[in-house]
């Protein structure tokens, strides 16, 4: 099955003046119709910016992006312009998403009018109407009129969501958008994008550090954890958390602080070599996790960069070691 | 504390941002309150040592402190023993994220501020005193010292306001969200350095934050907030296996976690009251599924429930218990699966 | 049909719409007396200007015996060197310049907000250009480059005036729009625009344009108070052909027919320009008056 959005080898490095900064390197993800997958790291590691390369916001320097099996920025005109609607950016931060100068039904009437999804008036407030609901924004009525600052964040982002689907998109890219937003109703808006797949198998790219946060939203999906630029380990959600296959993805899991007291003060952490994080700037050779990982071996992980390799369950992982020791464990081996 | 009520003046009217707090902190405890957006957590921490913005009014309460054997009322102390009391008694760490920083001095001038404004005279000292405390927190000097503050990582940020905390040997450590915005490997050594220091020095501490896994890592008691109020307050461990306020067990169930099973999670539906505007009753009241008509009654009082170091302003507590079936010590979200 | 009475404004909310948005804005201004006097003035004299002359004949024709008299009854301001009644010269004299003024700030205005504009979302040479002449057009002293012009092409028409006029004022908002929309331009709202293929005309004027309305009107005010200053300039040193009756051609006569040195007629120099620095004053008043509204930080509690 051909995936729908697929990143090629993609890369995309920034020149600044102290030099050439290569955000995303060579990242391959294939993602399939209705899937919910989430991107997973910390600060710096390049999930950002592979979102805005996913959505076509930006150029990639390296690599192609290929939508229904088409080179994206090979296309022009008219299969451009698709392209750009089938595939929507949400934001993370509510409260500069939306225009602050217009009310929520300009807001989402304009692109219904402009796509003539809707002629008049009359049948723009109808589409609005329903989009509010289906996001969860009832009585629609009391927020047709409402400025954004009138909103709560939670309220905005539902408003950013509708506003992504007035285009009918095939793809969502959430970009960490519900990590500015209230703990007690993030998981209602997490719900609220689950159901868009459901019902109407919309694929969501969730971009998170929140760890707790990407589990539960992907549960029953695929979760692909980035480190400086590269993706170092894509695995179904419940095989990652359980038995994490990389390194990094074993500190991240055991350093994340749960919200029960008896787990967290008793959980095993990962001892990591270094604390540092090295500079985009001067990446360390070979595998780029090498000065921290606890599984480093001379002569290996510093002279060859590990490339991302399949290995039992439907697994990947770009770690030397990590493929050796699983490569040849039988099919049945999992938590 | 002793009911301690805190209002803004605004142009809408009086935001009552803190309503009638009370707690009691023991030496070397650990507090936290945990609150969202709008439940007066930050304007607590920030009344508590008097920093608070103008336009803000202490209504009524007292806040009193005891040292050797003396109590004085924090509220009534004149700018000499306030200034005391800051610092050398109790000190803030705030959040790294927020601009804490003077960005044009070095962080080494920023230490020499601070320790000129609370009275420690010497260079040589300060330098001392400064490699010491950067040494508490595992950061170089060298390397830190003569660094601005753009220079330096979230993490590094965060370990600076600490080791600028301690530098009197405060016996009481207020942090406002300390572990916002890093990342879960930072995040992780910060709680980690946290306890080790809590260990090593023995001071008392309270924090203030959204994320309730902080406060199971490191609390002793835990306060939960909604609309400026203390909605309950018990150990940690009774308040994370066996909540008896609807808040906190909605917000208990609204966190997914990583480890474990995923249990029964849900949001909490509705949005925060104004605080200018409080209903009538019980301000959760609106967004509570146990709600009857009596809760929308009257605000009801903090309660003792199970225990007497467990309060819960709920008058339907017990209803909350039998829902939870369990008194076992496993998380909400599985005993509500 | 509870949801048409929300979202489709029903007639009746229409109308009411800008009036109450109006009646907001006057209960603003009313708290600031300089921006509100301002305002005054500047309807009082807009009025004066356009209105005025529907009622008020035009007494052109001159009568030797009442030359230079001083303020009567007859004639509140006097009258001229030729006999004619100055009030009535005040009332018919500030039509075309005001007109002038207001069609000149209109057409900087539109210069300036298309091409800051275009400059800022294309980018690139066609900006660099921009800028370029942008520059040069603020380094050169605005008067003498307008008596240069004025001279060279001897402006007949008012729309021509007007059209020079604008040539030389766009500059500084030109500035200011490409400013603002470069910042803006990044923003989170504007990019969704951007990816939900929303159109550039949609995006400059719908998305972005809005949130300058503040610094648009107040240039545009400006504007008019740089142009009838030009103006009064050129007519004086009688650069533009004299017609009609304004208060710039009030001041050229007065001055070339020696208004100077008669105390008798006095009011018929300072007339004119007393009618010019009130309204300037009104102008800027109002312009100072719109700008603590429109910044919410000025506005206070």
């Amino acid at each position: 099955m051909t995936a729908l959005i697929e990143l090629e080898r993609i890369s995309r490095t920034f020149t600044t003046p102290d030099g050439p900064i290569r955000a995303v390197d060579s990242v391959s993800l294939a993602l399939e119709a209705g899937e919910a997958i989430c991107i997973v790291g910390e600060s710096g590691c390049g999930k950002t910016t592979t979102g805005r390369l996913l959505s076509g916001l930006i150029r990639p320097t390296g690599g192609r992006l290929l939508y229904e099996g088409k080179d994206v920025w090979l296309t022009k005109g008219a299969d451009l312009a698709r392209f750009r609607r089938a595939v929507q950016l949400v934001h993370q931060d509510p409260y500069s998403s939306l225009n602050p100068t217009r009310t929520v039904f300009q807001t989402l009437s304009a692109p219904l009018f402009r796509h003539k999804k809707a002629r008049s008036g009359r049948q723009a407030l109808a589409v609005v109407t329903e989009l509010l609901q289906r996001v969860d924004l009832t009585p629609p009525e009391y927020f047709l009129t409402k400025y954004p600052h009138q909103l709560s964040g939670g309220q905005r982002q539902r408003v950013a969501i509708a506003r992504a689907l007035t285009v009918d998109p095939t793809v969502i890219v959430a970009d960490e958008a519900v990590s500015m937003v209230d703990v007690s109703i993030r998981i209602s808006l997490l719900n609220l994008l689950l159901g868009l797949r459901s019902e109407f198998g919309v694929t969501i790219v969730l971009i998170t550090h929140d760890l707790a946060v990407a589990r539960y939203f992907a549960r029953s999906g695929r979760i692909g954890v980035m480190y400086l630029g590269r993706v170092v380990e894509l695995a179904r959600t419940e095989s990652l958390v359980g038995d994490p296959a990389h390194p990094y993805s074993a500190a991240l899991i055991a350093a994340i602080p749960e919200a029960d007291p008896e787990i967290t003060r008793t959980k095993k952490r990962v001892e990591l070599r270094s604390a540092e994080i090295p500079s985009l700037l001067a990446l360390p050779p070979g595998c780029t996790f090498h000065p921290r990982c606890p599984l480093f071996e001379a002569g290996l992980c510093d002279a060859l960069v590990p490339e991302l390799l399949p290995i039992p369950e439907q697994r990947e992982v770009a770690c030397h070691v990590a493929v050796r020791e699983r490569a040849g464990e039988p099919a049945a081996a999992t938590a | 504390m002793r009911g301690l009520s805190i209002d803004y003046l605004t142009r809408r009217g009086a935001v009552h941002a803190v309503r009638d707090v009370s707690f009691d902190l023991e030496k070397s405890e650990t507090l936290a309150i945990i609150g969202e957006s709008g439940s007066g957590k930050t304007t607590l921490a920030v009344g508590l040592i008097r920093l608070s913005p103008r336009g803000t009014k202490v209504t009524k309460g007292e806040i009193l402190y005891t040292k050797d054997g003396v109590t004085s009322d924090v509220r009534k102390l004149d700018d000499d023993d306030l200034r005391e009391y800051r610092w050398a008694e109790c000190a803030m760490v705030f959040q790294a994220a927020l601009n804490s920083f003077n960005p044009v001095i070095t962080i080494w001038e920023q230490f020499l501020d601070t320790a000129r404004a609370h009275g420690m005279a010497g260079k040589r000292r300060v330098r001392d005193r400064a490699g010491e405390l950067l040494d508490l927190v595992h950061l170089d000097a060298r390397r830190v010292l003569p660094a601005f503050q753009h220079e330096l990582s979230g993490g590094m940020k965060q370990r600076v306001l600490i080791a600028l905390a301690l530098m009197l040997e405060p016996q009481l450590v207020i942090l406002d969200e300390p572990t916002t915005a890093l990342d879960i490997l930072t995040q992780r050594s910060i709680i980690d350095l946290l306890r080790q220091l809590r260990q090593r020095l023995g001071f008392s501490m309270i924090f203030i934050s959204h994320d309730l896994s902080l406060a199971a890592e490191l609390a002793d008691r835990m306060i939960t907030m909604y609309a400026g109020r203390v909605v309950e307050h018990a150990k940690v461990e009774d308040m994370f296996y066996r909540p008896r306020h609807p808040y906190s067990l909605g917000l208990l169930r609204a966190v997914p976690r990583v480890s474990g099973a995923l249990g029964n999670i849900t949001s909490i539906p509705g949005s925060p009251p104004d605080l200018i505007r409080l209903p009538v009753g019980c301000s959760y009241a609106p967004r509570c599924p146990f709600a009857i008509d009596a809760c929308r009654e009257a605000d009801p009082p903090l309660l003792a429930v199970d225990t007497p170091q467990h309060e819960a302003a709920c008058i339907r507590w017990r209803h909350v218990a039998e829902v939870l079936r369990s008194d076992a010590d496993v998380p909400v979200a599985e005993k509500l699966a | 049909m509870t949801i048409a009475i929300y979202a489709r404004p029903t007639l009746g909310q229409r109308v009411a719409g800008p009036f109450v948005a109006s009646v907001e804005f006057l209960r603003l201004l009313s708290k600031r007396p300089v921006g509100f006097a301002g305002f005054i003035g500047c309807v009082f004299f807009l009025f004066l200007a356009f209105v005025a002359p529907l009622f008020v004949p035009l007494k052109n024709d001159p009568s030797l015996a009442e030359i230079y008299q001083t303020p009567s009854l007859a004639h509140p301001l006097g009258t001229d060197f030729q006999g004619k009644d100055v009030l009535n010269q005040i009332v018919y004299g500030g039509r075309d310049i005001l007109t002038i003024a207001i069609l000149a700030a209109f057409f900087s205005t539109t210069i300036a907000i298309t091409f800051g504009s275009i400059a800022a979302t294309v980018g690139g040479r066609v900006d660099a250009a921009i800028v370029a002449i942008t520059d040069v057009i603020l380094t050169v002293p605005q008067l003498v480059l307008l008596i240069a012009v004025a001279a060279i092409l001897r402006p007949t028409s008012f729309l021509f005036l007007a059209v020079i006029l604008a040539l030389l004022q766009w500059s500084s908002l030109l500035r200011q729009i490409r400013s603002q929309v470069l910042s803006l331009k990044e923003r989170d709202y504007v990019e969704a625009a951007r990816s939900l293929d929303l159109g550039l005309p949609h995006i400059i004027f719908r998305e972005m344009l809005p949130s300058m309305r503040s610094y648009i009107a107040i240039h545009f005010i400006l504007a008019m108070t740089q142009a009838m200053y030009a103006q009064v300039g050129i007519i004086i040193l009688g650069l533009v052909p004299i017609s009609g009756t304004n208060w710039g051609i009030m001041l050229y006569f007065a001055q070339g027919q020696g208004a100077l040195f008669f105390r008798d007629s006095l009011w018929y120099i300072l007339s004119p320009i007393l009618a010019i620095v009130l309204v300037q004053l009104s102008l800027v008043s109002f312009a100072s008056g719109l700008e603590e509204i429109f910044n919410p930080r000025l506005r206070g509690a």
